[in-house]
């Protein structure tokens, strides 16, 4: 079962005003850096349940969706692979 | 075209919390705070018959397994913001009617298809990008647009176009018309006319005689002669108003003075807001059986000042207030607006100095209020009853209701 986590994001504000997500801070010491972001638009998360702005990012050979919701990131987790989290 | 948003609140709700989503699921009020009521419903509720505006409880009771989450309206006006801006990439021609429904003209649109071809993109986007459902209803005037999204829920869009309205929309009860309400509805049944077909059949001077002006609205209406426009600027106020379900009865004259105090802040407060005067105050005043009236009252100034708002809903009550039961709920409005920038004759016998000052005062508390919240500084009534004065209409409610004309 997925869950809905926030995140800490390292983003990239551009001058002409477009966010770009540079790393992800999963947890205290443990940062993912995002080799690429493939592909930007609006989109809902079923699984975790919201709405915004889906960045598709490539972390390390995997492709994973990141999003900005307002002001806040979150990505959808699996309870399973981080039982420490939630 | 007109687009409706499925079971909004309930949807939005669901939406962001997968865990409840194929369970029967309703958004309602607090009932400590007496608003114990429905006010959205998911598709799986509504099967077990939960109607909009019913008690928490008789909804408990045809369904003991419902759900029931608090409403989140800031959420909710996020979401329509988001809908309005899918729309607004097909057309600038958007109306919208309500926090969850708009009107669309996408006449000019044709590079980007036809009705049917926009209306089935626009479902599209709107569930993938926003994760909710919407009806749409394609045609060729905004009533029977309405009535085609209201023909087939949820996640549908129906087409009304002239070839066909004779046979989708006249089969259909009156009743589903928009503005043929409970009222209109069981006049037309007694002179036995239960369908818009019939409705329509009927010769407009009858009509006429039956119903005066709206007569000819409802011919119209019936027949898809209705010829308004879809106007980007019809959101234009007619009336503010803020009204209260107390925490428990009002039973004094002071009671109503602290509630109308902070009702008719927060009113003056957003006619300030939005460069407006107000004429009308209007009450209305709810007593703990249920029974309520109004009455209004106009003024002989255009007027966005706070105390004059309270000394007119005050007066108002006290005139037409026995006190034979205690109230539950009060309301005050404001309506007869102008923008404030127009000239005001001022009157010989009133004070307008006194007046002036009185703007002065209240431009000073609500910079004061915008910068330290609302509970910043406040008439020393509202101290003597913390727990009634304890609401904040002013943040509290940005959603309000809309009349078609």
């Amino acid at each position: 079962m997925a869950y809905k986590k926030y995140v800490e994001m390292v983003v990239r504000c551009t001058a002409d005003g477009a966010i770009l997500p540079l790393a992800i801070r999963w947890a205290p010491g443990i940062m993912y850096e995002i080799d690429k972001v493939l592909d930007i638009r609006p989109a809902a998360s079923l699984k975790a349940g919201g709405a915004g702005i889906r960045y598709t990012c490539r972390i390390r050979g995997h492709e994973k969706y990141i999003w900005r919701e307002e002001d806040r990131w979150f990505v959808e987790a699996k309870s399973d692979t981080m039982p420490s989290e939630g | 075209m007109h687009s409706d948003c499925n079971s909004f609140y309930a949807s939005v709700e669901c939406l962001h919390r997968p865990k409840i989503r194929d369970k029967p699921v309703a958004v309602g009020g607090d009932v400590k705070q007496r608003h114990g009521i429905i006010l959205a419903k998911n598709q799986i509720a509504k099967k077990y018959h939960v109607q909009t505006g019913e008690a928490l409880w008789q909804a408990r009771q045809k369904c003991p397994e419902l759900i029931i989450v608090p409403p989140n309206f800031h959420l909710y006006e996020r979401f329509s913001r988001l809908c309005r801006k899918i729309y607004l990439d097909y057309t600038n021609q958007v109306e919208p009617f309500g926090l969850d429904e708009c009107w669309l003209d996408v006449t000019g649109s044709g590079i980007l298809g036809n009705g049917m071809t926009i209306a089935q993109e626009i479902s599209t986007r709107i569930k993938y990008e926003l994760g909710i459902t919407v009806s749409i209803g394609v045609s060729f005037n905004k009533i029977f647009a309405k009535l085609g999204s209201d023909y087939k829920k949820p996640d549908a869009i129906t087409r009304i176009g002239r070839d066909n309205f004779r046979d989708i929309a006249w089969p259909l009860p009156a009743g589903d018309l928009l503005y043929v309400g409970r009222a209109t509805q069981r006049k037309l049944e007694g002179y036995g006319i239960h369908t818009i077909g019939e409705l329509a059949g009927t010769p407009e001077r009858v009509l006429r005689s039956w119903f005066g002006k709206w007569g000819e609205v409802l011919y119209c209406f019936s027949n898809g002669l209705d010829i308004s426009p879809v106007d980007p600027s019809a959101q234009s106020v007619k009336s503010i108003g803020n009204s209260q379900t107390t925490p428990r009865d009002l039973t004094t004259d002071q009671d109503i003075k602290i509630i109308l105090y902070v009702l008719a802040d927060s009113i003056a407060r957003r006619l300030r807001e939005q460069g407006l005067k107000g004429r009308t105050v209007c009450i209305n005043v709810r007593d703990n059986q249920l029974c309520s009236f109004t009455r209004q009252h106009t003024l002989g100034n255009y007027t966005n000042i706070s105390s004059e708002i309270v000394q007119a809903g005050m007066n108002l009550f006290r005139q037409n207030y026995q006190w034979r039961r205690p109230v539950r709920s009060l309301g005050i409005s404001i309506t007869d607006l102008v923008s404030d920038a127009i000239p005001i004759q001022t009157d010989l016998y009133c004070n307008e100095r006194s007046r002036e000052r009185q703007e002065r005062l209240d431009a000073a508390t609500d910079w004061l209020k915008q910068r330290f919240g609302t509970t910043a500084i406040r008439p020393a009534v509202l101290l003597k009853d913390q727990k009634l004065s304890g609401f904040d209409p002013y943040c509290d409610h940005g959603i309000h209701p809309v009349g078609y004309f």
